[in-house]
């Protein structure tokens, strides 16, 4: 699959954000006036700066209110819905600690689950592709909730809980990658069943359609990314978890806490990547591509 | 409206025979030409005459070398366009309602004046059906040419899909798969007709017709009894002069 600039960039700051958003909302912290201001204000630009980016790759942004109709089958609509949601109820917690001084704490436990359902409703819309074998597996969803969290706790300075959360989410992550490598020959697509003609025998493809390239090729067959794989798996693991969690086992001091920041948001900027540029569509095979 | 209508009884689609297909290209060029003057966004180029030109085309024709156990291979043409599945993934996931499924004549369709262009629809399917328009920013797919079937201005024997008119070999065939009486499901069932991905379970409407067998031409000539070599026991007069050639020096044996 293409890896979109603006569609990484959305998955990996809108996570953070709603990441961030839950521990508010639980009252993992319970910051009052300008302080409440400056922390729902860094979680508001992550969690909807990833949303406005996400809407750069639509062809007509302009009708994006019409987004939110179809919730009853689309994972990308049910998003939308979620999204919205999460923010109105997060924005009425948030208003009570910043002008009121006062936690209203169902305002926060519903918007902080909410956020989570954000995460999880985002990670559907990949999971549910079963066009792209690689994605449609429990570990997808799994691993976008708990980077979310991860991340979020991280934010939120809740070192105990981020370093048992990152710790786990490099753990998931590989059993993903491990697992994610077969699942494109598991799915049982091959080009014999693409064409139907592996009843006569091997099927290999002779000519293109055409000369040039086109939409399809471009947006689904990337084998470029592939090539560096194994290495940009070991700096995802290294910058995302690996570096975060020992930053946060040094004694604390705000300057480290940045960099275990700045690292992981760079970890998960190449995880994201790879998410995009390894997964690979059933229709590269009528191309004789992966 | 992205929710799929219960099944139709009638299931419009085409059938596509890749034993007679001589992969000319003559639908590819009329349905680019039909559906840029007709229903919807045209079909744009990029870079037409550059060096690198791209564009959408809602059927397009692979070739494929098929290599038997034995024997020698055969090259196949393959045109693929939108299969109109009974459970077509990509209505479902589009989340404005711009994608639908006909709930009379079962033709999946993108009603362009609702679509965000956000790719869904072309992600969720495995055919590689549609094609986000690079000029428009809307979805294009196969109409199965909804403006030319039902189309009473057009005279009858054009009342079909513009790839179906135009195929000079016979190859694609347009009709109601849902009712088996149809010519078309005559065809699919006579021939053994398929479905392409079945492990995908969109239950595609469209069918393709296997190649037929090839030809076994057997070891055998017909000039071979007049070719025989002259006999080597000659009598008489050939016979006196073999030998006797054979004798000199630097004769035959």
């Amino acid at each position: 699959m293409h890896p979109a600039p603006s569609v990484i960039i959305f998955n990996t700051f809108s996570g953070l954000g709603f990441g961030l958003l839950f521990w508010l909302g639980m009252g993992a912290i319970v910051p009052t006036g300008i302080g409440a201001f400056i922390w729902f204000t860094i979680a508001y630009i992550f969690a909807v700066g990833g949303l406005i980016s996400s809407t750069f790759h639509l062809g007509h942004p302009e009708r994006a209110i019409k987004a939110f109709s179809q919730w009853k089958t689309s994972w990308l609509s049910r998003e939308g819905v979620c999204a919205v949601f999460a923010l109105i109820v997060m924005a009425l917690y948030g208003a009570g600690l910043v002008f009121l001084g006062t936690r209203y704490a169902i305002f926060g436990i519903v918007g902080g689950l909410a956020s989570l359902g954000v995460v999880f409703t985002t990670s559907m819309i990949y999971t549910q592709m079963k066009t792209v074998p690689r994605w449609r597996h429990w570990t997808t969803p799994a691993m976008y909730l708990l980077l979310s969290v991860g991340g979020g706790a991280l934010l939120s300075g809740q070192i105990a809980y981020a370093i048992v959360l990152l710790s786990a989410g490099a753990a998931l992550q590989c059993l993903s990658w491990l697992i994610g490598d077969g699942r494109f020959k598991a799915s049982g697509t091959t080009m014999e069943t693409a064409t139907g003609l592996g009843g006569i025998g091997k099927v290999r493809a002779f000519e293109p359609p055409h000369t040039g390239t086109n939409y399809l090729m471009r947006e689904f067959i990337h084998q470029v990314g592939r090539k560096h794989a194994q290495k940009l798996r070991v700096i995802t693991i290294v910058l995302a978890f690996v570096v975060p969690v020992i930053l946060l086992l040094l004694p604390f001091n705000h300057i480290l806490a940045s960099l275990a920041v700045l690292s992981h948001i760079a970890g998960v900027l190449t995880l994201r990547w790879l998410f995009f540029a390894q997964a690979e569509h059933v229709v590269g095979l009528y191309y004789g591509k992966r | 409206m992205t929710q799929l209508p219960p099944p139709s009884a009638k299931k419009l689609g085409l059938v596509i025979d890749l034993d007679t297909c001589v992969g000319c290209h003559a639908c590819v060029v009329s349905c680019k030409g039909w559906n840029t003057e007709n229903y919807g966004a045209p079909l744009s180029d990029q870079d037409a005459y550059g060096a690198n030109p791209s564009g959408t085309f809602l059927n397009r024709v692979h070739s494929y070398e098929v290599q038997p156990a034995q024997g020698e291979a055969q090259l196949i043409h393959f045109p693929k366009s939108c299969l109109h599945c009974e459970d077509a993934p990509c209505v479902t996931v589009c989340p404005t309602g711009a994608s639908y499924k006909r709930a009379d004549d079962g033709i999946v369709l993108v009603n362009e004046s609702d679509c965000i262009g956000c790719g869904l629809c072309a992600w969720a399917c495995p055919y590689g059906a549609r094609e986000l328009d690079a000029k428009e920013g809307v979805m294009k797919k196969c109409t199965l040419c909804v403006d030319r079937i039902y189309n009473e201005n057009l005279p009858e024997e054009d009342r079909q899909p513009a790839c179906v008119r135009t195929c000079p070999a016979g190859a694609r065939h347009f009709g109601d798969l849902g009712d088996p009486d149809s010519d078309v499901s005559q065809l699919v069932a006579e021939r053994g007709g398929f479905d392409l991905m079945p492990e995908q379970g969109t239950k595609p409407v469209n069918k393709y017709l296997p190649p037929r067998p090839k030809d076994e031409m057997p070891e055998f000539d017909v000039l071979a009894p007049y070719l025989e070599p002259v006999a080597s026991d000659g009598k008489g007069f050939v016979g006196w002069l073999d030998k006797a050639l054979s004798a000199l020096p630097g004769g035959a044996k």
